[in-house]
């Protein structure tokens, strides 16, 4: 068998459906489990999806938000059982990939527009 | 139980661990391996067990593997051009001989594919030196320790249902060839001062000894030179999962070679000890 379908074939067991299609630019509310001693609770991270990248179970999104004044950018990886769900706010219109030119902007210049389709 | 197995490198990706970290790993298609040759200590002065492992055509096999493996040997250019050589002449007689009797054309040409047929036979009839079934072919032999349980025969395969999850591996293989590199890259030398009115000693190796005394440079000092395309060894890797229908081995961390390579898992020294123990007792007992 091919390379490809053998490393998919250790994949497989792990991958799952209840991720949605992202895309750059995704306004997202990202449901962390966080561990607390012995307690686990969720924590919700939401921002601009900044950056996609890997392929299969390596996928993997940077989320960008601007807490207390400072830009906070977070990477997940989108399989981890460790998200308990990704909930996608809205779309927006970008023309790039990578969204980095994000970094220099803050406020009303940050604003994304709604993709609407 | 087989020490070791020899298995292709698939690839790497990452998996989750049961506490939702992600653990790099590599995939090993591990087997199945056949066993091509038991050396035993009567025979061969020590115990061994040698395996075959990975697809070849068979017009890539040279005639003496093939004869290791058992395989009945085909014609050599030479053996082939004399046997032409011979039909030829035969057909040429048989030619002339039509001109002057016909009658006798027939039994000339039976006698012409008699020896024909003798001349195949020829190289079968020596003594077969290799298996005594025909194997293979394979990509590449190797001997690998027999460490306890009872004997192998000639024919056997065995896959990586020989490894458990949880178990030390150690992983054989060789390391991708770098070419000719420097020092900074090969010995990890941290060259030399970038500015202050420096032009091409970023790289260089520096001093290589002292002066008039010793007058020589000394043996093994470390200099540019071929590096990769090594054996390397690394111990104790865990593995992570196994799959035994796939003959596949998901195994901790990274490993030497590039992807398609062939690479031999041999088990950890805990598990060797183990078996060692086990064995001397057994044959005590």
């Amino acid at each position: 068998m091919s390379v490809a379908t053998l490393v998919r074939a250790v994949e497989e067991a792990q991958l799952r459906d209840d991720r949605p299609e992202l895309q750059p630019g995704d306004s997202v509310r990202v449901h962390v489990k966080v561990v607390e001693g012995t307690r686990e609770r969720i924590q919700v991270f939401e921002g601009t999806v900044i950056r996609l990248r890997g392929d299969a179970l390596r996928r993997a999104f940077t989320v960008r938000r601007i807490a207390n004044n400072v830009g906070v950018e977070r990477s997940f990886l989108l399989h981890s059982p460790q998200l308990d769900k990704i909930e996608v706010v809205r779309h927006n219109i970008v023309r790039r990939k990578n969204l980095y030119y994000m970094r220099g902007l803050r406020g009303k210049a940050a604003r994304l527009k709604e993709r609407r389709d | 139980m087989l020490s070791a197995l020899l298995g292709r490198k698939v690839g790497m990706t990452q998996i989750f661990g049961p506490n939702g970290v992600a653990i790099p790993v590599t995939v090993i298609e591990a087997g199945p391996c056949t066993i091509t040759q038991v050396k035993t200590a009567a025979t061969d002065g020590y115990e061994a067990v040698q395996l075959g492992f990975g697809e070849v055509k068979l017009k890539h096999v040279t005639r003496p593997m093939l004869g290791h493996l058992g395989h009945a040997l085909p014609q050599t250019p030479r053996q082939r051009r004399k046997q032409q050589l011979q039909q030829a002449k035969s057909r040429q007689e048989a030619r002339k001989k039509t001109a002057s009797a016909a009658s006798e054309t027939e039994a000339d040409v039976a006698e012409a594919t008699a020896t024909k047929g003798s001349a195949k036979q020829q190289p079968s009839a020596k003594r077969r030196r290799g298996s005594a079934m025909e194997l293979g072919p394979f990509k590449i032999l190797r001997e690998v320790e027999l460490i306890s349980g009872d004997q192998p025969a000639v024919g056997d395969t065995v896959d990586a249902a020989m490894f458990a999850t949880g178990e030390r591996v150690d992983i054989i293989g060789t390391s991708k060839g770098k070419g000719f590199a420097g020092v900074m890259k090969r010995h990890g030398f941290g060259g030399g001062q970038r500015t202050h009115g420096q032009s091409d000693r970023a790289r260089a190796p520096g001093s290589i000894g002292p002066g008039t005394t010793p007058g020589r440079v000394f043996k093994g000092t470390r200099m540019a030179g071929r590096m990769g395309n090594d054996r390397i060894t690394i111990k104790s890797l865990e593995v992570v999962q196994t799959d035994a229908t796939r003959n596949l081995l998901v195994i901790k961390g990274s490993i030497p070679g590039p992807n398609g390579s062939v690479v031999m898992i041999r088990k950890g020294a805990e598990q060797m000890a183990l078996a060692a123990r086990s064995g001397a007792s057994a044959r005590r007992s």
